[in-house]
């Protein structure tokens, strides 16, 4: 089997076992998110759509903000703390955020994309 | 009068020359009670991000700023003032660098004819240290100040590096124009814009509703300010709000891209897109604003 295909099939069961252990009771799926000058790790989020998720922020250098405007979803990420944000996708779509704390020359370069898959 | 009109109307009322561009609609008489409106002009600077290094989009960044200052100085009639909103330097993490180029800044500035300078913070300047390095070279980042029968507000929105004007503020706001008569001309002065311009690029100010709130019982109220490195002009309510160029980069129209990267520089159109504005103040007929490019002369 191709490795990529395996990679690719593997993730898709863990989604499918994370939904699977949200609709029987378990815990949102856990996402973190390092905001580091000046990049978001990952700065592009895979979801389905109705999976409850939690993205957990941290800041390691400075403090860095999360910012979805279109998603209504904000968070201020303070080094030496997690920010979680709880957030269920109602809708399909590719939803921008940014970094909305300055945090120096990159700032403005500093963004990413929340995708949400039916 | 309407809200807005073109300078050449605005110049054929005041019986002056021939000019172009845009007003906006500020018809207050009278600032204080019994302080009389009168006409006047001053020119509006903004963003000249000194030390940025970026040949691919101004490889004259070294001489765009002394160029917008000669300018200034050439025009036939020398604004009663000047005002600077925000970006003077680019931002840098290094606090002695950053105190190096608002020093250098304002050498450059020295060098403008008018010295009567209203300078305010951008987040460039301001934002990584709270505005403590601006407050040493160019004093408060909110202040407001009269001018012929006008009330010039200044407020900060770049020190919070999360772009709110904060609790104090407004109540230091509310305190200011509470001692205004609701029909007074008001200039408010800001970098970011005070509405959702555009959130997905951070064009905005955070808690720029409740300053809008608070102006909005005021009939003549006019807001300029910086940021986006381009002209916009934009009403909330009554209130006009119109962004200036910058003297470094131009940035795209809002929200037109994914990403809000700079205007590369096109060496076919040198300083294209750079520049400043006159604004002129008729009593009783607005604010008429008259935009200027930086040439390579």
């Amino acid at each position: 089997m191709d490795r990529r295909l395996l990679i690719t099939g593997c993730a898709a069961t863990l989604v499918a076992l994370a939904a699977r252990a949200v609709a029987q009771g378990g815990e949102a799926r856990r996402i973190p998110v390092v905001a580091r000058k000046f990049v978001f790790i990952p700065n592009e989020i895979t979801v389905r759509k109705g999976e409850p998720v939690v993205l957990e922020f941290t800041a390691p250098e400075v403090a860095m903000g999360f910012f979805a405007p279109e998603l209504g979803l904000r968070a201020l990420i303070v080094p030496g703390a997690v920010a979680r944000v709880p957030w269920t996708p109602d809708r399909v779509g590719r939803f921008d955020f940014l970094c909305d704390v300055f945090c120096g020359d990159g700032h403005e370069g500093m963004n990413g994309h929340l995708v949400v898959q039916a | 009068m309407p809200a807005d009109f073109d300078r050449r109307d605005f110049l054929r009322l005041a019986g002056v020359g021939a000019g172009v561009v845009f007003a906006s609609g500020l018809a207050g008489c009278a600032a204080r009670a019994g302080t009389p409106s009168a006409d006047f002009h001053f020119v509006q600077l903004s963003d000249s991000h000194w030390g940025f290094n970026g040949p691919a989009v101004n490889p004259e960044a070294h001489t765009t700023l002394a160029r917008a200052v000669a300018e200034v100085n050439a025009l036939t009639m020398q604004p009663d003032f000047i005002v600077f909103t925000g970006d003077l330097t680019h931002t840098t993490d290094d606090p002695q660098e950053r105190r190096k180029r608002l020093r250098e800044f304002k050498a450059i500035m020295a060098d403008l004819k008018v010295q009567d300078i209203h300078f305010l913070p951008g987040e460039h300047d301001a934002a990584l240290d709270r505005g403590a390095a601006f407050q040493e070279f160019f004093g408060p980042t909110h202040y407001s100040f009269d001018h012929r029968g006008v009330h010039f507000i200044a407020l900060d929105n770049v020190s919070d590096p999360a772009a709110r004007v904060g609790d104090e503020q407004l109540a230091w706001l509310a305190k200011d124009l509470a001692a205004l008569d609701k029909d007074a001309p008001v200039v408010v002065l800001t970098h970011r814009p005070l509405f959702d311009l555009a959130p997905q690029w951070d064009w905005a100010t955070r808690d720029g509703d409740q300053v809008v709130a608070q102006l909005m019982p005021h009939a003549n109220v006019t807001v300029f300010y910086g940021h986006i490195h381009q002209e916009h002009h934009h009403q909330t309510g009554h209130i006009a709000h119109h962004a200036a160029t910058s003297l470094i980069f131009p940035l795209p129209a809002p929200g037109s891209q994914p990403r809000r990267d700079p205007v590369k520089w096109d060496p076919a159109q040198p300083y294209r897109g750079l520049g400043f504005r006159e604004i002129e103040r008729h009593a009783g007929a607005g604010f008429a604003l008259d935009q200027h490019g930086v040439t390579g002369a």
